[in-house]
């Protein structure tokens, strides 16, 4: 299980939880299994997220793999001048 | 062939840090550089966009027959002439090019013409009669989100907005961590502000310009200045419904960007016109109308509360940040929210943000779009509080600085970032200890941004006499030509002269991200390296084959394939010109591409110094001395590096003293060309210092990290507390123009400061 950190206004999607717990080796099932245990994060996820893995964002890297003790962190999708 | 090396600290390099002369430098002084506007071909029509006169208004009917019967008119559309490409909603790029069912704002197309001139272009919009019901507007952010204010545009409302807003406010987001109250009662004195910046516009030199060319079987060319020519491809394919490979979109040279052109706004309609008239459409934007739409970036209203101890330590920080993109929604807010606190370690920290629609033009990024307005809020707050409690704010930066292992503000923990080593080298230059004189202050302010990588394509192609060729798909907005070039020299082995770095168009190359995010020198150079790599071994084998023992026993060194070690054999070097010269007999011409989506490009952070006089009879403020700190991660051009620290510096002081928009009760805009919208020149301005500081960024073979960006951060803080502490008054309303700051001057003598 990974343990991951889900921003302030998102919260309301997963319970009020700062940090919830899925399964994923990467980025994609990350999403997938976020996806059907809070399917109230689905209108996010769809619009686009970032993801934070030990520090690094990854904009939309499916396979960016994910170790069991990693720091992941949801984020907004980034957008740059 | 070598290991590959990627210890940028233990690598010693013959190029990179180099400054060769610009590449395009010669075609731009002599002015034969092509930019937006200088293409020109045969049977070329003019066209001119009919724009709205109302701020917000239904449009009721729209006649252009008179227009049409004009001679010399070859074609008039509105929007339904892109009903036929799609029959769903109109996308919002679509829409903010010309109005559909309202207008928005002061400034939006409603129509367009393509006529054999362009001054009857000009005439025919004359003759375009549109009947408008005018609606009540709403310009201010503030008013944007009372409930009783008129609404913008319906049904953009994300789920995560709170119930109890106007529909105008349509996305929310709240970021930090810890016990924000039990963080505050640990404070020793707290300061709660409110703070407003208005929208600026990224004042490129050069207007929009296109030259589109359809032809009835749905092939097109097209011509424009722009940040990112595939985006510009994938939009304009969707709105004309083409298949992305029938489009092909050339980038041309750019007259500035900064964020502005990474949207579209006249390209559909060029192509449009093309399409109806059978012939090639020029469209070049007046200045007038690049000020009333496009761009500009977002305004706010800000309030931040801080705690501090008397030894300087923040014990809490809360920010509520509220920007007003235009009449389409965007996504600022959320990247202002998560940079506010960013340079900051801090055990308690919360950031709110609201979206907002108001009748404006639809924003545009802006160089680290979001992070200067919610990072002058949060640096002004810590520079009054070391004021009030009589503390170095340097030092009480660095006291609070963010590091290895902080949780950042905005979720995941730091891994290396310079933000101390930039507060010690601003500590221990110069600047911070000379002596300032009267009606001087010095002001001082950390920035941060993230910077991003994406999907980058590139091409090096090994000529026969041994010369490089390196196809890119990025747009050339601050010298990546000449870094990429270099990355390319270095990692072969050969002189920068031998390599030249061209724009592909969008059907030479695979998909290339936008020039944004600080990305190109980063992403680009990286896939330029690994280009390099692949034709290196290339050339191992092929040298290998020419001295028949295995292509692992080659290695590539200085420019030449040599034997590994001696169990290879006794080989002379063959060097890459005489391999280039063998190739089409050792197996044909020899290149190496790399594509991917390149991750890692590393947060940076800068520290702005800054010595401001103000005139108390006039209000005007000087800058009188300005530095600027920035981790570049390893600066491949230094040269260029320093022009992007300094640009930044530039327009943040524009940002901070003059440039705003200013909107009359009837929603119009008062100041739309640079005699009314006044941006910093050279007279204006010292020489601004650049101090290059270099701690590698480990996703980059060479430690590259983003500079374009973070530089317009902190100069708004940075002179906002110079003035302040000039004055002995606190400002928390941006641009300080000459009147404000007299008015306070004058109210503060008067007792009412």
């Amino acid at each position: 299980m990974v343990k991951v950190r889900i921003w302030g206004s998102l919260r309301s999607a997963t319970n009020n939880k700062e940090f919830v717990y899925v399964e994923a080796e990467n980025f994609k099932q990350l999403l997938d299994n976020l996806s059907k245990k809070y399917p109230n994060l689905k209108p996010q996820i769809s619009r686009g997220v970032s993801v934070s893995i030990d520090g690094l964002i990854y904009k939309n890297s499916w396979f960016a793999p994910i170790k069991p003790n990693s720091e992941v962190v949801l984020m907004p999708y980034m957008v740059g001048g | 062939m070598s290991p590959l090396n990627n210890n940028s600290q233990a690598r010693q390099f013959k190029v990179i840090g180099t400054r060769p002369p610009r590449p395009d430098g010669i075609e731009k002084v002599t002015g034969k550089a092509q930019y937006g506007a200088d293409l020109n071909v045969a049977n070329m029509l003019f066209a001119k966009i009919l724009r709205s006169p109302h701020a917000h208004a239904k449009v009721l009917s729209i006649d252009t027959s008179a227009a049409e019967r004009l001679d010399g008119v070859k074609a008039v559309i509105t929007s339904k002439d892109f009903d036929r490409f799609s029959s769903g909603q109109p996308n919002n790029i679509l829409e903010n090019s010309i109005a559909h069912q309202k207008v928005l704002y002061d400034g939006h197309g409603v129509a367009a013409v393509a006529a054999t001139s362009d001054l009857i272009a000009k005439s025919a919009l004359k003759l375009i009669k549109v009947k408008y019901e005018t609606l009540p507007h709403v310009t201010d952010v503030d008013k944007a989100m009372e409930k009783s204010a008129p609404i913008v545009n319906k049904g953009y409302v994300l789920e995560n907005v709170p119930k109890g807003h106007s529909e105008n406010v349509t996305s929310y987001f709240e970021f930090g961590h810890g016990d924000l109250e039990a963080g505050f009662s640990k404070a020793e004195k707290i300061v709660t502000r409110s703070f407003k910046t208005e929208a600026t516009h990224q004042g490129y030199i050069e207007p929009n310009a296109c030259l589109a060319s359809m032809t009835p079987d749905g092939k097109a060319d097209l011509w424009c200045c722009t940040q990112g020519h595939y985006n510009v491809r994938a939009v304009c394919a969707e709105i004309m419904g083409m298949e992305t490979s029938q489009l092909k979109v050339t980038a041309s040279e750019i007259g500035g960007g900064f964020g502005g052109k990474t949207l579209i706004y006249i390209e559909p309609i060029a192509l449009a016109l093309s399409l109806k008239s059978g012939q090639p459409v020029k469209l070049v934007m007046t200045r007038d109308e690049v000020f009333k739409a496009t761009g500009p970036t977002v305004s706010s209203s800000m309030d931040v509360k801080i705690g501090m101890t008397k030894d300087g330590k923040i014990t809490a920080g809360e920010a509520k940040l509220r920007y007003q993109g235009g009449a389409f929604p965007n996504g600022t807010v959320e990247m202002g929210a998560q940079s506010a606190f960013a340079s900051y370690d801090l055990k308690a920290v919360k950031t709110q943000g609201w979206n907002i629609l108001t009748n404006r033009p639809m924003q545009a990024a802006y160089r680290a779009p979001g992070a200067p307005q919610a990072i002058y809020a949060v640096e002004s707050v810590v520079d009054e509080l070391c004021e009030v409690l009589n503390l170095d704010p340097l030092e009480t930066r660095l006291k609070n600085a963010a590091k290895k292992g902080t949780l950042s503000s905005y979720g995941p923990t730091f891994d290396d970032i310079g933000l101390i080593a930039t507060l010690e080298a601003a500590k221990n230059h110069p600047h911070y200890s000379a002596p300032i004189s009267k009606n001087q202050g010095r002001g001082l302010s950390c920035g941060f941004w993230f910077n991003f990588g994406g999907d980058t394509c590139v091409t090096l192609n090994v000529n026969f006499d041994g010369t490089i060729g390196v196809t890119e798909g990025n747009p050339d907005i601050g010298g990546s030509r000449a870094s990429i070039s270099q990355m390319a020299a270095e990692e072969i082995g050969i002189a920068y002269e031998k390599v030249r770095t061209i724009i592909a168009d969008t059907n030479s190359l695979g998909h290339n991200e936008i020039t944004d995010g600080s990305r190109v020198t980063f992403a680009v150079g990286l896939a330029t390296i690994k280009a390099a790599r692949a034709a290196i071994k290339e050339m191992c084998k092929r040298a290998a084959m020419i001295w028949n023992i295995d292509e692992e026993a080659v290695r590539w060194e200085n420019g030449s394939a040599i034997p590994a070690g001696p169990n290879a054999g006794k080989f002379d070097p063959l060097t890459i010109e005489e391999i280039a010269g063998m190739s089409s007999q050792t197996g044909g011409p020899i290149a190496g591409h790399h594509e991917v989506n390149a991750e890692g490009a590393g947060v940076s952070f800068g520290v702005h110094l800054v010595d401001v006089e103000v005139d108390k009879e006039t209000g005007s403020s000087k800058i009188i001395r300005y530095t600027v700190f920035q981790d570049a991660g390893k600066a491949i051009h230094p040269s260029y590096v320093e022009g992007q620290m300094q640009g930044g510096a530039v327009q943040g002081i524009g940002w901070a003293l003059n440039e705003e928009y200013i909107y009359g009760d009837d929603g119009k805009l008062q100041n739309p060309g640079f005699l009314d919208y006044r941006i910093p020149v050279a007279s204006d301005l010292p020489m601004i210092d650049p101090v290059i500081l270099e701690i590698p960024n480990p996703g980059h073979p060479y430690g590259v990290r983003g500079v374009g960006e973070t530089s317009i951060v902190p100069p708004l803080a940075a002179i906002s507390n110079a003035i302040s502490r000039a004055t002995s008054i606190r400002f928390s309303d941006l641009p300080m123009s000459p009147p404000k700051v007299l008015k306070a001057i004058k109210d503060k003598q008067r007792g009412n400061g």
